[in-house]
């Protein structure tokens, strides 16, 4: 999605703040939801997440009074949300659940219209909303005159998010909204929508069963035991470092270090210096910079910096650097890879170096699985979390 | 209308019963009509000849059904004679059978059998579709012929679909032998369309009875078709 | 009797007097038929278009209180089994003769398949698009109005066909009922035996069938243009 666009966010996030919210249902021994406590600042993804039957959906649907409060309250920038009629509370706030569930009757253009209309939103109005919201999630504009039988199920989901921005709330609510998709779909929703979040900075509360999507996408965690209750509201590094109890650990998972990697960037980290050699360059020259660099294989660069490949040991006994060396340079790793996803191309292809570049191809230095692990046992792992915003890969 | 005597129905209703429980001379003069013997007897020949109908109807719709059902095929066909078949009137029916073929009980049960077999082609026919599939796999999987596989899994689960439509026909059936003194045969209709005979007493009466034969058909399949249903298969909202 | 001999030496003089089928009698003696035929079209779409009124409220009245479905299931049922000739004579002593009487009957007749598949269709709606449409703040006249509703329609208008096919059906017994209609043409006098008069007056009535359900059809059709979308 391009970078430059018109504002659609015009009114400010809102703040949420569980006070002691309970739900309890008649003849059930356990609380739905157990005196949650814990505020969501304007502006950030709150993530909930755990087990079926912990009450994650429980709470969200509390928000939005689509379940009433047994006991305790739910304040929305400081206003209880018993103030208001419901109907009126939801038309403030956007709501994307897991099936999504378009109006199967109106076209794409009438489903995102739907609060806007209800809000009492003139036609043209309205009509220049549905072109934007089309626009923010990489839609094309023609599909305003489509049915939701005609679209595939990432293109539902995306009118879904459509829809609940729609009106321009300052509060979304959003139930498994990704679970309905395929793996490989889910991630590129789960980084258009990371984007689009740093554009519009709405306040999120993002349920989900998932682990790892609630590290990649939240700002901060609620890990919820069964019987509704809170084991830890953490930032996602918090979590994994300092896991609050057992049920904390056991389901962020013994592959917390592993984790860790979604969490880090490829910029972050030193990363290896290899020989480098120019085309045409004599090969002695080559040589005589192979002990001051980290790895002893040379890599072939271009006039502008760009990694051309990697010379073998037959490439080193000729007179000149070969134009075209033996082993190819990939894995190519882009510098704002997450680690985890470097990590995955690095073990996927078959040598052990990646060499890495920047947004223009040109060569920053090396990955290597060794530098990975090395730096994930070092103390400093810790202070190279990157902005959650910026989370997103390609 | 209702405008003199509001409350005077309810002794025209008695009277009826009374002429169900006493004979009386004709409006016409010269018998005796009523009393419980003449309409058991019109009511004998009602059960008569609405049963000879559904029977033939099931004979010849419910194996075409099994069949149909079973290939799979002709889905357009059951669904077409079903929406003719309502559209027709029965009185149109009826009067095309005197017409063509004269008076007589044989050429009544014709009719009533073609009124009678759409309700039950459909239902039988969409009984068997709806049978689970893995069912029906997994009983080919073990070794049963294309009849047994009809025998003893599509026609015990398509039982409840079937008695369905046995009932919408017995129901229609019995509704349309009210007309049938029309073609000489006399059912309890006959009190109905021959007033000048039985008197506005009698016409009550027979509408009363028809009512009532009509329910008691009607509540006889519903409990026949919850009997069938196979132990094991929980019943849906479906009645 | 008389006259209707006289008019039926008037065309096709062998024909008639055999007794045979000759369609060349029916559009010649058309206009006999034409004041029937508005009868039997008023009746039915009367009739039918009262049951909708009635089945709809009862509906919308069960839509909050799924318990009422169960005795108005059974009651319209009741009424559904009572042979219509049969209610024409029950409410004789109440309504007494004339298209009101008839009227009454045929409006009874339609309500339970009219109703139980405007329930169907409700029910049949996504639950997630009525879960969606809640919690985007439509209240709850809102959803079924504009969401609720407008996705029933075929199923409510596949009840309203089923329902008018068999109206037209049973308005032929109208005439019983003193309320005219095509029965008319193939009851009184001795018109039981003439056989081009009963297949005209049946064949009128399957093609008003016919007609009315092609009608309702393209209403259908008209009102759900998402139904004809490709799905991708």
């Amino acid at each position: 999605m391009a970078g430059d666009r018109p504002s659609s966010s015009g009114t400010a996030a809102s703040s949420v703040e569980f006070r002691s919210a309970t739900k309890r249902y008649h003849g059930q021994a356990d609380a739905a939801l157990e005196d949650l406590s814990l505020t969501v600042d304007a502006g950030e993804i709150c993530v909930l997440v755990g087990p079926s039957g912990c009450g994650k959906t429980t709470a969200l649907r509390l928000v939005n009074r689509m379940i009433e409060l047994s006991e305790g309250d739910i304040l929305i920038d400081g206003v209880s949300i018993r103030t208001r009629p419901a109907a009126e509370l939801r038309r403030d706030i956007g709501y994307v659940i897991q099936q999504i569930g378009l109006f199967p009757h109106l076209t794409i253009g009438d489903n995102i219209g739907v609060v806007p209309r209800l809000l009492g939103w003139d036609r043209a109005r309205i009509a220049r909303r549905v072109a934007e919201m089309l626009d923010l999630v990489s839609l094309p504009a023609d599909m305003r005159d489509r049915f939701p039988a005609q679209l595939s199920g990432g293109q539902r989901q995306r009118i879904g998010v459509a829809r609940a921005l729609a009106a321009d709330p300052p509060l979304m609510l959003m139930d498994e909204p990704f679970g309905a998709i395929d793996p490989i779909n889910r991630e590129r929703l789960q980084n258009q929508f990371l984007r689009l979040q740093a554009e519009i900075r709405k306040t999120i509360l993002f349920v989900t069963h998932d682990i790892d999507e609630a590290i990649k996408m939240g700002d901060r965690v609620a890990v919820m035991q069964k019987g509704g209750v809170l084991a830890q509201y953490a930032s996602p590094a918090e979590l994994l470092m300092n896991p609050a109890n057992d049920f904390v650990e056991d389901f962020v998972g013994a592959d917390r270090a592993l984790k860790r990697l979604a969490l880090i960037r490829v910029r972050d980290i030193d990363l290896w210096k290899a020989p480098l050699a120019q085309v045409g360059e004599p090969t002695a020259a080559v040589r005589g910079r192979i002990p001051e660099a980290d790895l002893p294989h040379p890599l072939v660069v271009d006039g502008e910096g760009r990694p051309v490949g990697w010379m073998s040991e037959r490439d080193l006994v000729q007179e000149t650097v070969p134009a075209k060396p033996d082993s190819a340079a990939e894995p190519l790793i882009e510098i704002d890879y997450v680690l985890r996803d470097a990590l995955s191309d690095l073990l996927q292809s078959d040598t052990q170096y990646g060499p890495v570049v920047d947004e223009r191809g040109r060569l920053a230095g090396v990955l290597s699985v060794e530098i990975i692990s090395h730096f994930l046992n070092s103390p400093s792992a810790t202070e190279h979390i990157s902005d959650p915003a910026a989370r997103a890969t390609a | 209308m209702m405008v003199d005597l509001p409350l005077g129905f309810l002794s025209d209703f008695s009277e009826a019963f009374d002429f169900i429980f006493n004979t009386r001379e004709a409006q016409t003069g010269g018998v005796q009509v009523g009393g419980p013997a003449e309409v058991l007897e019109f009511t004998w020949e009602h059960v008569k000849v609405s049963g000879a109908a559904i029977g033939v109807a099931c004979a010849v719709a419910i194996p075409a059904g099994l069949a149909l059902g079973h290939a799979g095929k002709g889905e357009l066909l059951a669904i077409s004679i079903s929406n003719i078949g309502r559209a027709v009137p029965s009185l149109a029916l009826i009067a095309f059978f005197v017409a063509y073929l004269g008076v007589g009980f044989t050429n009544v049960t014709l009719a009533l059998v073609l009124l009678a077999i759409p309700p039950i082609l459909t239902n039988t026919y969409v009984g068997v579709r709806q049978v689970d599939r893995d069912v029906i796999d997994a009983g080919r999987g073990m070794g049963l012929n294309p009849q047994q596989v009809v025998r003893r899994i599509e026609l015990p689960l398509a039982l409840p679909s079937i008695f369905g439509g046995i009932r919408t026909s017995a129901v229609n059936v019995v509704a349309t032998a009210t007309i049938a003194p029309l073609a000489g045969v006399l059912t309890l209709g006959d009190y109905i369309l021959s007033a000048n005979v039985y008197g506005q007493d009698g016409r009550l009466a027979g509408a009363i009875l028809v009512a009532l034969l009509a329910l008691c058909v009607e509540a006889a399949f519903a409990g026949l078709q919850r009997l069938s249903v196979p132990r094991g298969l929980a019943l849906g909202d479906h009645i | 009797m008389l006259a209707q001999v006289e008019i039926r030496e008037r065309s096709g003089d062998s024909c008639i007097a055999r007794n045979d089928f000759c369609p060349g009698w029916i559009v010649d003696n058309f206009d006999r038929y034409t004041d029937p035929l508005a009868e039997h079209l008023f009746l039915t779409v009367a009739a039918v278009a009262c049951g909708f009124v009635i089945a709809f409220t009862l509906a919308l009245l069960a839509r909050r209180r799924r318990w009422i479905v169960g005795p108005i299931v059974g009651v319209t049922g009741v009424l559904y089994t009572l042979p219509s000739l049969a209610v024409f004579f029950l409410l004789l002593p109440i309504t007494g003769r004339g298209t009101t009487t008839a009227l009454i009957a045929l409006t009874a007749y339609t309500l339970q398949i009219i109703f139980r598949n405007i329930i169907t269709g409700l029910d049949n709606v996504p639950p997630d698009a009525r879960d969606a449409g809640r919690g985007m703040g439509l209240t709850d006249r809102q959803l079924l109005w504009r969401v609720e509703l407008p996705l029933a329609v075929p199923d409510i208008v596949a009840g309203l066909r089923i329902a008018t096919t068999t109206t037209v059906g049973l308005a032929t017994l109208a005439v019983f009922a003193g309320a005219g209609g095509l029965g008319e043409q193939i009851v009184t006098g001795s018109n039981i035996t003439f056989k081009t008069g009963v297949v005209a007056a049946g064949g009128l009535a399957v093609l008003l069938a016919l007609v009315l359900d092609v009608v309702l059809l393209t209403v259908q059709r008209l009102m759900t243009p998402w139904r004809r979308a490709q799905p991708a």
